[in-house]
């Protein structure tokens, strides 16, 4: 089956489904790969390079849409494109389907097979296959890029010649895929950063990317994030309150504000107001990843840059991976061939589109000339954050009356074990004989010495302890000999043969001890 | 005739192999260890040649000499993975050996009866031309000849479930017989007859006196080694080593009280409590108990286990390679799966071309790693693998979380998170080795098959485990030139 990209139609939009390096991947999987006549270009790769790898240059786009069987393109379709579906055809592609009735309509009329990458479920499974979080990771790169493009200082401390700069402070709201990423960006440019999120089970991954994690003063059961998929859940009254008092507070302070908070098919939070706008420092920026959903600043204006008349810039581009188009066509590219690898688990180039599998059924909106979408939810649920099990801390009296109770324990075990055997003993002494009752003794304090002996035996020379004591327990060869001198012929064939397999045992044993032990050394 | 040089000797000897035991606790003094051994049993072996054993010394000698020429030719011959092998078959002759002499033991009390019967008008016997263990018999008083029976009798008892238990074991070790634990239709049933027949056996022993109540229960105590052993699968073999390796150490007690011989009591009882302390650490190392290992078998899953989420992710020699020239510190934890591969040579290069960059590689060893306890220890010391660098799970697991890469060569059930995280997987509590803690865990395995237990693993489901797949020695063989 072939698959073809065409170049994007929508304005400013530079990114491409398929690289030269995803192209030959896709060849490995057996497909034959097209591309529409300068798709590449804006994302810097030329025609050339595709050529390079064996794609196929098709000049326009319909014809390309015709002779593909799978179209891979990054922006929702229009209508323009989708009437050039055709029955059996699969189209993978950003899609919207929860705003996009009429999109579905139309590729169920057409009887064309559409999978939505926004739609892929959040399991580890299909991280690979996660266009959404590729994106927003180019993104939350990119916001703190942005910012300091807009903004005058440095993000780092510095002691000059000059004269001492103070570090930059960064307050990234949100620490989903993009507020990682920013806080990753910050900290490594040097910025202190601080990092809120409603999930508190994400603040020890803040902590271990560098930033402060800002805990509110809020007691009330968080709901948990991994029921709603990974994401943030609408929060009640009172915690917003505590939220927005605590960015009020940190307000005049930060130097730069990174929002990230969304919460699927709503409109964005408000959690930047005005006011924490109004005291912020003239100079400051806000970078809100929101905008395309209303903005989590209401000032913010979708596509542009303002300064407001305190002097703070507020950035609302939507198009933060376009920016970046050629990492980001590559991530994209390798969402779509894993995506593809998924749905060819035979690499024979035929798609197998299997609706048992939990991630492509997700992801598939529509199929055969059906809506499938919603899809039921995924059979894994995304890993939840455990509750934290209570651990007691001990008061030293407590830890004091656990010791003597256990060495109590221990006293009366020991007791018990002696008396228990005492009596076995004089039980066993009563019936026999005297004679029997050395050799007992003998062989009591012989057992009392090995357990001594051997459980100072390093554990690495167990192997040499059991082929040691293998040689040594041959010593049953003394016995054979005692007896090999008896009159009687039976006798002396049975003696005889035990002298004859003890041997073999010493000398085996002994040797292979030997020869094991001269193997360690010391470094 | 008294024999105080006889004694005398003895208890040199058996102080010797008490050192000879004691001086394991470490490498260097382990060398030495074995000379006190070798002493302690030469002078054992030339006391009893010179005092009561010299009845017909030089056959003695010839014999020990042949003996000891096999010996001296398997133990130049064996290849160190076949040390499990080794160690079973050489019980199983310690087993033997056990039966036989106890059996001559029984011919030698009917002996003396009937002599003591024809001389018994004579007054004072002439017991001169019996031998020296005869002698010591016809000393005895009836209860004493009571006990007597009872010894030796337990004496074959163990050494014959010793000698078919190691048979068998040797032939799992070998390969033989297949690892899989099989039973024959009636499972413990059967073992517990036979040792019921035992039981009534040694009664009627001990009334009668007779030989064919012995003669039954060693065919009944044959049959509980063997079908005992072929019970108990593979990976638990271990256990079942030092199991017998214990028992071949009663079995020369019980006969060294049935020859009234305290340096047999002495060597059999250190032998015995040896054995005894390794398995208790085996299953300790399994967080299983003794008897559920020796029945055999893992208990079917306490309830739902946790199902694995994620995927196995390949990775090729080149990607291992990159990762390790870029880490500082790497562990490496072998299994069964190396010594299976042969690779520990190819092991033991890596760590020397690792260690030449300033690297600081050590090894994780999991008590039960291998087949043998100290398998592993002994195959990387044959590789040349300093043993300064090879650590025990106690030492090296809290130092995961500082490790850059974790090599885990052919082990599976001691690397399974499972064991902590799933209440309800059938190995949970079982103390293992925490790799998955580490940046980076690599895992060479032959494919995608679950270990011994059956269980999924899921270290392998970790978003940082790679999986390398391939025989062991070939991928390590692919590796080395890599590595700069």
């Amino acid at each position: 089956m072939k698959i073809g990209t065409p170049k994007e139609i929508l304005d400013g939009e530079n990114r491409v489904a398929m690289t030269p390096d995803s192209a030959v991947q896709l060849q490995k999987l057996g497909y034959d790969c097209a591309i529409e006549k300068g798709a590449g270009q804006a994302a810097g790769f030329s025609d050339a390079t595709y050529e390079a790898v064996g794609v196929e240059i098709v000049k326009t786009a319909a014809s390309l849409w015709k002779s593909a069987d799978i179209v891979a393109k990054v922006r929702i379709p229009t209508e323009a494109e989708m009437k050039r579906l055709t029955k059996g055809k699969t189209l993978i592609s950003f899609f919207n389907p929860a705003g996009n009735e009429e999109g579905m309509e139309l590729a169920k009329s057409k009887g064309a097979n559409v999978i939505a990458m926004e739609m892929v479920p959040r399991i580890s499974r299909a991280q690979k296959m996660d266009a959404l979080s590729s994106m927003a990771n180019i993104a939350g790169y990119r916001a703190v890029i942005e910012a300091g493009n807009n903004f005058g200082r440095f993000f780092t401390g510095q002691v000059t010649a000059a004269g001492k700069v103070p570090p930059a402070k960064v307050l990234i709201v949100g620490a989903g895929v993009a507020g990682l990423a920013a806080i990753g960006t910050s900290t490594s440019l040097g910025a202190i950063t601080y990092a809120f999120d409603v999930r508190p089970e994400v603040a020890e991954q803040v902590e271990s990317m560098g930033a402060e994690f800002v805990y509110l003063d809020f007691e009330e059961e968080q709901q948990d994030g991994a029921a709603t998929g990974g994401y943030a859940s609408v929060q009640s009254d009172e915690f917003r309150e505590a939220q927005l008092a605590k960015f009020r507070e940190l307000a005049p302070e930060v130097d730069i504000v990174i929002t990230t908070a969304l919460i699927p098919n709503r409109e964005a939070p408000e959690l930047w107001t005005k006011d924490m706008v109004e005291a912020m420092k003239p100079g400051s920026v806000i970078v809100d990843l929101a905008a395309e959903k209303g903005g989590n600043c209401k000032l913010t204006v979708a596509d542009e840059k303002i300064v407001t008349d305190n002097g703070v810039t507020i950035i609302g581009y939507t198009d933060f991976p376009s920016r970046m188009a050629s990492q980001a066509s590559s991530l994209y590219a390798t969402n779509i061939r894993h995506m593809m690898t998924d749905l060819t688990p035979e690499k024979d180039g035929q798609i197998n589109h299997d609706m048992e599998d939990d991630v492509i059924r997700g992801s598939t909106v529509t199929h055969q000339g059906e809506i499938t979408f919603p899809p039921p939810p995924p059979k894994v649920q995304a890993i939840a954050a455990q509750p934290k099990a209570e651990v007691k801390e001990l008061t030293p009296e407590e830890k004091r009356a656990q010791e003597v109770a256990a060495f109590k324990a221990q006293t009366k075990q020991q007791f018990t074990l002696l008396g228990v055997g005492g009596v076995l003993m004089l039980l066993v002494g009563l019936i026999a004989p005297a004679s029997f009752m050395q050799h007992f003794i003998v062989f009591v304090l012989a057992i009392f010495v090995g357990f001594q002996v051997i459980w100072n035996v390093s554990h690495s020379l167990h192997t040499p302890l059991m082929a040691i004591t293998n040689a040594i327990s041959s010593i049953i060869i003394v016995g054979a000999l005692m007896q090999i001198g008896s009159g009687s012929f039976l006798v002396i064939l049975l003696a005889a043969l035990s002298v004859f397999m003890a041997g073999i045992n010493i000398f085996g044993g002994f040797l292979v001890t030997r020869r094991m032990l001269a193997m360690f050394q010391k470094s | 005739m008294d024999y105080g040089f006889t004694t005398a000797a003895y208890v040199v000897a058996a102080v010797l192999f008490i050192l000879s035991l004691g001086g394991l606790s470490n490498q260097e003094s382990a060398k030495r260890a074995v000379w006190y051994g070798i002493v302690g049993m030469g002078l054992a072996v030339f006391a009893t040649l010179v005092g009561p054993g010299s009845g017909m010394w030089l056959l003695s000698l010839l014999l020990i000499a042949g003996g000891g020429f096999i010996g001296q030719y398997v133990a130049k011959r064996v290849q160190m993975t076949e040390m499990p092998q080794l160690v079973a078959a050489m019980h199983s002759l310690v087993g033997l050996a056990a039966v036989f002499v106890g059996f001559n033991a029984h011919f030698e009390i009917g002996n003396v009866a009937q002599v003591m019967a024809i001389v018994d008008s004579a007054n004072q016997a002439d017991l001169s031309d019996l031998g020296a263990f005869a002698k010591l018999i016809a000393k005895k008083t009836p209860a004493e000849l009571g006990i007597l029976h009872v010894e030796l009798f337990l004496g074959i008892f163990i050494g014959a479930i010793t000698f078919t238990g190691s048979v068998v074991a040797y032939g799992k070790l070998a390969g033989k017989v297949t690892s899989v634990a099989t039973k024959l239709p009636g499972g413990h049933a059967l073992n517990a007859a036979a040792a019921t027949i035992s039981l009534i056996c040694l009664i009627w022993y001990t009334a009668s006196g007779g030989f064919f109540p012995l003669f039954l229960m060693t065919l009944a105590a044959l049959f509980i080694g063997y079908h005992l052993i072929m019970g108990i699968g593979g990976a638990d073999m271990p256990v079942v080593v030092s199991m017998l390796n214990s028992y071949s150490g009663w079995a020369a007690a019980a006969i060294g009280f049935s020859l009234g011989n305290d340096l047999l009591i002495v060597v059999g009882a250190l032998v015995g409590s040896s054995g005894a302390i390794l398995s208790y650490i085996m299953c300790k190392a399994m967080n299983r108990h003794f008897v559920s290992v020796i029945l055999g078998g893992f208990g079917g899953p306490q309830g739902e286990q946790m199902a694995v989420e994620g995927e196995q992710i390949a990775i090729e020699a080149d990607g291992v390679a990159a990762a390790l020239n870029d880490a500082d510190s790497v562990v490496i934890i072998p299994g069964y799966g190396m010594a299976v591969a042969q690779a520990q040579q190819s092991v033991s290069e890596l760590v020397r071309k690792l260690r030449a960059q300033g690297k600081n590689v050590r090894f994780a060893i999991h008590p039960v790693a291998g087949r043998l306890p100290g398998h592993m220890n002994v195959l990387l010391a044959e590789a040349k693998v300093p043993y300064d660098i090879v650590l025990e799970m106690d030492e090296i697991n809290d130092d995961f979380p500082d490790t850059d890469v974790a090599i885990v060569i052919g082990s599976n059930d001691i690397v399974n998170p499972a064991a902590q995280e799933d209440p309800n997987s059938p190995i949970a509590g079982m103390p293992v080795l925490e790799c998955w803690k580490a940046k980076q865990v690599f895992v060479s395995k032959r494919g995608q098959g679950t270990g011994y237990s059956g269980i999924e693993n899921p270290l392998f489901f970790k978003e940082n485990t790679r999986m390398f797949y391939g025989d062991a020695k070939a991928s390590l063989d692919k590796l080395l030139p890599m590595i700069d």
